[in-house]
């Protein structure tokens, strides 16, 4: 980790996303950022994501569609993120109102090793975004930019994407439950579609 | 160019649509295949459908898991070779038994033109079966809409993941000219 290094902290920075959350249902992916929601307190309208990588924005995407009175946000990691990258062309082209999806970027693949990763090496995720035809994007580099993207998730008309840049270091795992029947009808419940 | 005329006004695609709609699917994923053409028109034309086109066929495993989360019923449409790319997004399925319809139209099988088809088209089956997904094939129009219906029944009723195979005799072998 580099000294004074001012990125955000990623469970700080997870915290100021769910800070009032209200109707938020929120989809993080495999896996520092599942363990990231599940550090903010467990809920069951959180959905982790412990594999199926590469899924979270368009696990999101179909529940968004499917809920359009809540607002759905996607937290995952930039590895994740890359695996699905046409997904977000695919979002692109549907662009639901009540999506949002944020990329904790850290450059790093941070369950095997930190090995670094393409936006390490210089791929941008918001150009990527917005060459998908994703008009409302973020780059967040700091807390004061991170609460605007918080408070126009409850707000905006159009789907929001945000690469949020991360330290690089690797909190304590905290581990949502990793059952999938459990996590899936649970948050139906939640929402009252079981 | 396909060397079939056209699709006559009522024939087993257009009887697939009606099962989706009566079945209350509300989202369609799909990668085009020429076999689905004609469902993915009548889909896309459906204002009550959310038609979602896929830039590959796993992301649709994943869209109909979000819309199972949130209370909607979805079809998957896509061609045998897709398969092939949906095998570890599958384990989503698997693990959260989550319902999954997919809807496959088959090529590399019956008469088919291009060589490249065929190392997936022949694994279609196999490669579902390996990842657990019930396959249902169907091989004559007339059985296509009771087929589908069946598989969206078990899906749903049972939380389980089921592909109907389209088979290429059935939709008619593409032809290529000269």
């Amino acid at each position: 980790m580099i000294a004074n290094d001012r990125r955000l902290d990623r469970r700080a920075a997870i915290r100021i996303l769910l800070d009032n959350r209200d109707d938020l249902l929120l989809v993080t992916g495999l896996g520092s950022t599942s363990w990231d929601a599940a550090s903010a307190g467990d809920d069951p309208r959180n959905f982790y994501l412990w594999g199926a990588m590469g899924s979270a924005a368009l696990v999101g995407l179909g529940l968004a569609i499917a809920q359009p009175k809540h607002r759905v946000l996607v937290v995952t990691g930039d590895g994740e993120m890359l695996m699905g990258l046409g997904g977000l062309a695919t979002i692109g082209v549907q662009r639901p109102p009540n999506l949002a999806v944020a990329v904790f970027d850290n450059g790093r693949y941070g369950e095997t090793g930190m090995q670094p990763s393409h936006t390490e090496a210089g791929v941008e995720l918001v150009g990527v975004a917005r060459a998908c035809g994703i008009k409302e994007t973020f780059e967040v580099s700091d807390e004061m930019g991170l609460r605007e993207f918080a408070g126009r998730v409850h707000k905006s008309a159009t789907t929001l994407f945000a690469r949020v840049a991360i330290r690089a270091d690797e909190p304590a795992r905290v581990l949502p439950p990793r059952d999938g029947v459990y996590l899936k009808n649970r948050f139906r419940r939640a929402i009252g579609v079981e | 160019m396909s060397g079939r005329a056209a699709s006559p006004p009522s024939d087993w695609r257009d009887e697939i649509f009606r099962v989706l709609k009566q079945s209350a699917i509300a989202q369609v994923g799909y990668v085009p295949d020429a076999g689905h053409a004609r469902l993915i028109d009548l889909v896309r034309a459906d204002p009550e459908i959310d038609a979602i086109a896929l830039t590959t066929e796993e992301e649709g495993v994943a869209v109909a898991a979000g819309a199972w989360l949130g209370g909607q019923r979805s079809a998957l449409l896509m061609q045998s070779s897709g398969v092939g790319n949906c095998v570890n997004m599958l384990s989503l399925a698997k693990n959260c038994r989550f319902p999954l319809v997919m809807l496959v139209t088959m090529r590399g099988e019956w008469a088919e033109f291009n060589p490249w088809q065929v190392p997936m088209g022949t694994k279609t089956a196999a490669a579902l079966e390996l990842m657990d997904v019930l396959v249902y094939r169907v091989e004559h129009a007339d059985v296509a809409a009771e087929t589908v219906a069946a598989a969206i029944d078990i899906a749903y009723n049972g939380d389980l993941a089921v592909a109907v195979l389209l088979s290429q005799r059935l939709i008619g072998a593409k032809r290529w000219l000269k």
